[in-house]
């Protein structure tokens, strides 16, 4: 309680509370995240169990009852009569879980190699940063399709749509890791001149409890920042990669796939099936990017 | 009529928790011809005097009383529009930092004949003719080449002398000095000083000369005032209030100024407002192990020490170039014994105790220490006993101490790496040691961040001592410090020294520091060796005529105060 007390207290917590910004898009982000959460709990129905589709109630507009069964729903309808609202719910989970667990891939690899590369410097930190550079030449959309193309050919079809979601997860965090790794470096390189890292080496600690003790804790906070604003990245890339078909399949569709699919409705006047997942898509990337932005300022001290 | 006359200024700085009073109803007086001395500790509020009569508070500082008049007029409530045909007009300034204050992009004519152009109403070639005049005036030898060139072709002090050619560019009835020196050698300190001297007595001009340093004050300054926590607490002629203070603080700022000419026990005590409480380094030596010692032998042998920095990388070792920044340097210290090293900046000084505490690899000449070759950094066995028998204090207690960790972690930490203690007998020796760098129990839960440099300070040495180490390298200990927390520091250093018997190798830039504690100085230049005597005889007769050279340079403080206590 104290400790809660102290935090509600700190600059921090002051700054944030002094920022609409980042309080609305903390609330939008909360939202959209215990949404995503509890999905079985507020959705309506489970709209990727067939049992309760029925076809009976596809395109049906948002607000206005079928006309066949009465129903009505929120968002409309998709063709094969789901509950849009719901297959929102469903296809954040899918977003989100690829997001967040495709920015801690990233951030491994990255906060590792980055600390290694500004520890120890000359060969070591040559060849991997070159190795960040030439990646880096390549949009990290085209990293992503090249290595979810080589993992779709390597595996057996029948496993494909469930690796689906690891395939992506594994090309949006290799594709993510140079930034980390470029950050990482930057302040391992500013900490290990410093004189406690040294007065660490006097004592005769070793390269490993100085990275992990020393160095790491002090370099967390340029990290933090950017794994927000990667997290609204990832989601975005995670979206695209299912826009064009190579992503989430449609039996386990992420909010990406349910705009794929949408936009084929569009010329034809059934908006919504479009209008809402791309909504929630801007609303959950723009939230989350603002708080990142919002993060980078309050976390540097010469902004103040 | 005063050139400048400052009435009941205060200035404040609103934020979240309070308003705080950075200056609180101060009074100052600058007349032609006059330096008038700023001195305080850090915190006093004399740089915002200073940025307070340019207009230059940062926000949210504001002026929040009094008044600041200019040749009769008040400008402290000007615009921002009238204060800038002010500013670098009539009042001009001179920074601390020489490296900063010039524009890198530009050469030097055109700074100074910028602003030349737009301060006064001159023809550009004019304009031309008096930027050569003045770099002639500041002392830069050959200005016709130099005007052309760029500020990094220029050495500190000559760039200095620049800026001070620039802030006479407008010709200024005002000119603000804000630690015009502190980032300069002892020698180019005193040439710079004796630049501004001239020239105030040349144009009557009026300067005040914000400074930290005691000894500036006195070799410089016509008036002084002294302020403590933004409020003054003395003012007058600078040979009577360094001569006579009347004030308690000024007393005690002043008895804590090391002096060159004398060697005292231990700095005097007069405490005021600061934070030194008492504490007993008996109960350490209590538990101190009692180190075999060879009599007569050194405890450190240094021999043809060189390094050598990369300059330009090249994958081909022929193509490689070299800085030589320590080379073939030799010495010895005896056990117990407290050796100095001294020099100016870039003098190696620093490189020496890196090299000889095993953070930099030499690449020539040994060292040993109790008879063990330990600039062999391969020899595991030999370096595990020699990371325990040594340790190091840094300069800047702001960066020595991981800011992640709390202060009973950076204390223990040495402990546990050298598996010297376990259990619940870390805890007890961490109490312990914070207890006799005189910090409370109820530092050991805190962070760094909740502690002043001088408390920082007195934490790096706990952690110094967790080792029990026979060798301490001090690299510039007190050179961040303010001069009360310095004599309070070096006074530990003392105490340390006295009743363990450490051996401590003292690294400063500063002699009269050297000279309160150290047996014997060695004096390094460019990275070589000059001389090496003991302690006394260096500062009553030196034989290298360079250390005759610095001991002339270093300000003067024989007519300080001296309370009775000192002698």
């Amino acid at each position: 309680m104290n400790g809660l007390r102290r935090f509600w207290d700190s600059d921090f917590a002051w700054d944030f509370r002094h920022t609409p910004v980042a309080v609305v898009s903390f609330v939008v982000a909360l939202i959209l995240v215990l949404a995503a959460l509890f999905a079985p709990l507020v959705a309506t129905m489970n709209p990727f169990e067939p049992v309760n589709l029925n076809l009976m109630n596809g395109f049906t507009a948002p607000g206005t009852p079928n006309a066949f069964t009465g129903e009505s729903f929120l968002m409309g309808t998709d063709d094969q009569g789901r509950d849009v609202y719901s297959t929102i719910l469903y296809g954040m989970r899918i977003s989100l879980f690829v997001g967040f667990a495709a920015v801690t891939l990233g951030l491994l690899i990255g906060v590792t190699l980055g600390l290694i590369a500004g520890y120890f410097g000359g060969w070591t930190d040559a060849i991997i940063m070159r190795i960040a550079d030439v990646q880096l030449t390549f949009p990290s959309i085209l990293v992503a399709m090249l290595i979810f193309g080589v993992a779709k050919g390597v595996t057996p079809v029948e496993y494909r749509d469930q690796l689906a979601i690891w395939v992506l997860i594994l090309s949006i965090g290799l594709s993510d890791w140079v930034q980390f790794a470029r950050v990482v470096r930057g302040a391992t390189l500013v900490e290990k001149q410093k004189e406690y890292v040294q007065a660490a080496r006097l004592i005769g600690r070793g390269a490993l409890p100085i990275l992990a003790r020393h160095i790491l804790p002090n370099v967390l906070s340029p990290v933090l920042v950017i794994a927000t604003i990667s997290l609204a990245l990832a989601i975005i890339a995670e979206a695209t990669l299912s826009f064009l078909g190579v992503g989430a399949p449609s039996t386990q569709p992420s909010l990406g796939t349910l705009i794929r699919i949408g936009q084929s409705f569009l010329f034809s006047g059934e908006w919504w099936i479009l209008f809402f997942p791309s909504v929630t898509l801007l609303a959950l990337a723009l939230s989350v990017n603002l708080l990142g932005d919002w993060l980078r300022d309050a976390l540097n001290p010469k902004l103040k | 009529m005063s050139l400048l006359e400052i009435t009941n200024l205060t200035v404040e700085f609103p934020t979240r928790r309070q308003v705080f009073k950075a200056v609180d109803g101060v009074h100052l007086t600058v007349e032609p011809g006059q330096i008038h001395g700023l001195v305080g500790e850090s915190g006093a509020g004399k740089s915002t005097v200073g940025a307070a009569v340019m207009g230059l508070l940062d926000p949210p500082g504001r002026i929040a009383g009094g008044e600041i008049e200019f040749k009769g007029e008040v400008i402290s409530g000007l615009n921002a529009e009238a204060m800038r045909g002010l500013r670098g007009q009539k009042i001009s300034m001179i920074f601390q930092d020489p490296l900063t204050s010039l524009n890198p992009l530009l050469t030097i004519r055109e700074q100074l004949v910028e602003t030349i152009e737009i301060n006064l109403d001159v023809s550009s070639s004019d304009a031309d003719k008096r930027a050569r005049d003045l770099l002639d005036r500041v002392g830069i030898p050959d200005p016709d080449t130099r005007l052309d060139q760029y500020p990094h072709q220029f050495s500190g002090g000559m760039r200095q002398r620049v800026v001070i050619a620039l802030a006479l560019c407008s010709e200024p009835d005002v000119i603000i000095a804000d630690e015009p020196t502190t980032a300069l050698d002892v020698a180019i300190q005193a040439q710079i000083l004796e630049l501004i001297r001239d020239l105030v007595d040349e144009r009557q001009v009026g300067v005040i000369l914000i400074t930290h340093d005691m000894g500036v004050i006195a070799d410089t300054t016509d008036r002084v005032t002294v302020m403590y926590r933004g409020a003054v607490v003395e003012t007058g002629e600078t040979a009577q209030i360094l001569g006579a203070p009347t004030h308690e603080y000024t007393k005690s700022l002043i008895a804590a100024v090391p002096r060159p000419h004398k060697k005292l026990h231990r700095f005097p005590r007069i405490n005021y407002g600061g934070d030194d409480p008492d504490f007993a380094i008996e109960d350490l030596a209590r538990n101190w192990p009692v180190y075999e010692m060879n009599a007569g032998e050194p405890l450190l042998k240094v021999r043809d020490l060189t390094k050598r920095f990369v300059q330009k990388r090249s994958l081909l070792p022929w193509g490689r170039e070299y800085f030589t920044a320590v080379d073939q340097v030799s010495f010895d210290i005896m056990p117990g014994e407290v050796l100095g090293l001294v020099g100016e900046s870039g003098s190696g000084k620093s490189t020496v105790a890196r090299v000889i505490a095993g953070l930099y690899k030499a690449d020539g000449g040994t060292v040993e220490f109790d008879g063990d070759l330990v600039s062999d950094l391969k020899n595991k066995e030999v370096q595990r006993a020699y990371r325990q028998e040594i340790q190091m204090i840094f300069q800047d207690p702001y960066s020595s101490l991981n800011p992640r960790m709390r202060v009973d972690q950076i204390v223990a930490e040495p402990i546990r790496h050298h598996k010297l203690l376990t259990g619940s007998e870390i805890p007890n020796r961490v109490a312990e040691l914070l207890d006799q760098v005189g910090l409370g129990a109820e530092a050991r839960l805190k962070y760094p961040h909740e502690f002043s440099g001088g408390q920082r300070q007195r934490i790096a040495i706990a952690r110094a001592l967790a080792t029990q180490p026979r060798f301490l390298i001090c690299d510039e200990p007190t050179s961040a410090l303010d001069v009360s927390i310095q004599a309070q520091i070096l006074n530990i250093l003392k105490d340390l020294q006295d009743h363990l018997g450490l051996t401590i190798l003292f690294i400063s830039h500063a002699l009269p520091v050297v000279r309160q504690m150290c047996d014997r100085v060695a004096v390094m230049r460019r990275g070589g060796l000059v001389e090496v005597t003991d302690s006394e005889t260096l500062f009553t007769a030196p034989t290298h005529e360079y250390t005759q050279e610095l001991l002339r340079l270093t300000p003067k403080t024989e007519n300080l105060y001296e309370p009775e206590s000192a002698a």
